[in-house]
């Protein structure tokens, strides 16, 4: 069976129509050549394929394409400004809280609606927020890091 | 990984949802998806229709009701339900157990409907309903049915709901039940519990000679989310010290049924409950000022 679809993928209007068993992750990247979102699992538990769906995050292996007529969808390509990083993506950089990156657009797309809703969150806080995303590489403590220092870059200080 | 091929519906009224229930005997209600999609990914299920409820009118709303208690839409998101200042007010439980089901991204996603429905017997929205003693409407082709908590969970994954039917609301009685408690143990944040507790003392009625009583509720240690009535019965009409908490523990630790499987064995899970349970029946005897 396949469903035709309207919808908006990072600020643009896409329209497809799509078999009804293909994952809203499958639709980024095949049909739409969005490969920033990564695809681990497959079953909601590693967190790489997590994107924006109408400003909240969730698994785009846990969606249907089919679900998403009207939504507004938002992926890594679509927090990644038109030219440099943006102050996640940089401070991930900066503190090296990156080795071999699949983990890291979930990371930074989980981290962004926590510092959306929490400009100086706890590293209780952040730690909590990135429970759901796992990585292979870092262990973990310069991601933590990565975002208190976005945190203090937007709310205007040095870190 | 990909699921078996299905028809996708996306019915706009609830008449027209129970239509495609009945069209199909092999079809299935999709509402957040964070449990039924990681079963059709690995082929665990294979519906031939797939009824997606997300369009329903009026089955994401929190309303108070005149008693003090509060009626919750089966399609109210878990994240939803921690945001609602109502649901923090009236039902103090239900948001501590809300808060610790799964990670954020699963939380903005899943439901209370589906949480209920699923009927896994380590959640923490199904032990949370049967503490509370909350009532769930439930509407099917001929008519509509409300059924308590603590009859709706009949196995793991097994609930009283005919294949035909769907959960649309859950009701907790008030006045607010203040004498609450919720802890479990679970090996990082957002993992399924390995066993938790979630329990409500009410105090006794003044002047109306009525005791105080205590429903305790296990989960992660049984087949359901599991009441612990030696526990409670060793609570009520008693004023609750350290010592009535810790022999409440071994009630329970004694009265669950839990099994071994690859996360726990039955024993950790059994002294998990003991400890717990004690740490419930404080934490509901504190809240109290009792
Ligand atoms: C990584 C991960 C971690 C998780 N951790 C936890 C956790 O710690 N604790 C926990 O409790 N859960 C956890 N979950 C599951 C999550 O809470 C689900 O949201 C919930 O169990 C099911 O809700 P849903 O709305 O997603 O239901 P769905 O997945 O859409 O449906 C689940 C089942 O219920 C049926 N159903 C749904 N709605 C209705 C209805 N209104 N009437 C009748 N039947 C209905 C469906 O047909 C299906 O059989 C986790 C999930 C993931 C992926
Ligand atoms: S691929 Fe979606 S959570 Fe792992
Ligand atoms: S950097 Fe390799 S998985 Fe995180």
């Amino acid at each position: 069976m396949s469903v035709a679809l309207r919808l908006t993928v990072n600020s643009r209007t896409v329209e497809r129509t799509v078999s009804a068993r293909r994952s809203l992750a499958e639709f980024l990247r095949e049909d739409l050549g969005l490969t920033g979102t990564h695809v681990g699992c497959e079953h909601g538990v590693c967190g790489a394929c997590t994107v924006l769906v109408d400003g909240r995050s969730a698994r785009s292996c846990l969606l249907l394409a089919a679900q998403l007529d009207g939504a507004t969808v938002t992926t890594i390509e679509g927090l990644t400004p038109g030219d440099g990083l943006s102050p996640l993506q940089a401070a991930f950089r900066d503190c090296a809280a990156l080795q071999c990156g699949f983990c890291t657009p979930g990371m930074i797309v989980t981290a962004h609606e926590l510092l959306a809703e929490d400009r100086a969150p706890t590293r209780d806080a952040i730690r909590e927020a990135l429970s759901g995303n796992l990585c292979m590489c870092t262990g973990y403590v310069n991601i933590v890091r990565a975002v208190e220092r976005a945190a203090a870059a937007l709310r205007g200080e040095r870190a | 990984m990909k699921p078996a091929p299905f028809t996708y519906v996306r019915p706009k009224s609830l008449a027209e949802a129970l239509g495609c229930l009945d069209d199909d005997g092999d079809a299935k209600l999709l509402a957040g998806g964070q449990s039924l999609v990681p079963l059709l990914n690995m082929r665990l299920v294979r519906p031939t229709t797939l009824v997606d409820i997300n369009a329903l009118p009026g089955l994401a709303t929190i309303s108070p009701t005149p008693d003090g208690g509060l009626v919750i839409g089966a399609l109210v998101r878990h994240t939803d339900l921690l945001a609602s200042p109502l649901v923090r007010e009236r039902t103090p439980l239900l948001a501590a157990a809300a808060a610790h089901v799964g990670h954020r991204a699963i939380r903005n996603r899943g439901t209370v409907g589906g949480s209920l429905a699923h009927a896994d017997p380590a959640a923490e929205l199904p032990a949370a309903a049967v503490a509370l003693d909350a009532t769930l409407t439930i509407v099917g082709p001929a008519a509509r049915r409300t059924i308590p908590a603590r009859d709706f969970f009949v196995g793991p994954l097994v609930t009283a709901l005919e294949p035909r039917e769907m959960l649309t609301e859950i009701e907790i009685p008030g006045p607010v039940q203040r004498g609450w408690g919720f802890a479990e143990m679970a090996r990082r944040a957002g993992d399924f519990a390995i066993a938790g507790v979630a329990g409500i003392v009410t105090p006794a009625a003044p002047g109306r000679g009525r005791s105080s009583t205590a429903r305790l509720v296990a989960f992660g240690a049984g087949d359901t989310p599991l009441r612990l009535p030696g526990a409670a019965a060793l609570l009520a009409g008693q004023p609750i010290d350290r010592a009535l908490a810790r022999a409440a523990g071994d009630v329970a630790a004694r009265e669950c049924t839990p099994r071994d499987d690859v996360h726990a064995t039955a024993d950790y899970r059994r002294h998990l409950v003991g400890v717990l349970t004690e740490q419930v029946v404080l934490d509901c005897a504190a809240r109290l000022g009792s």
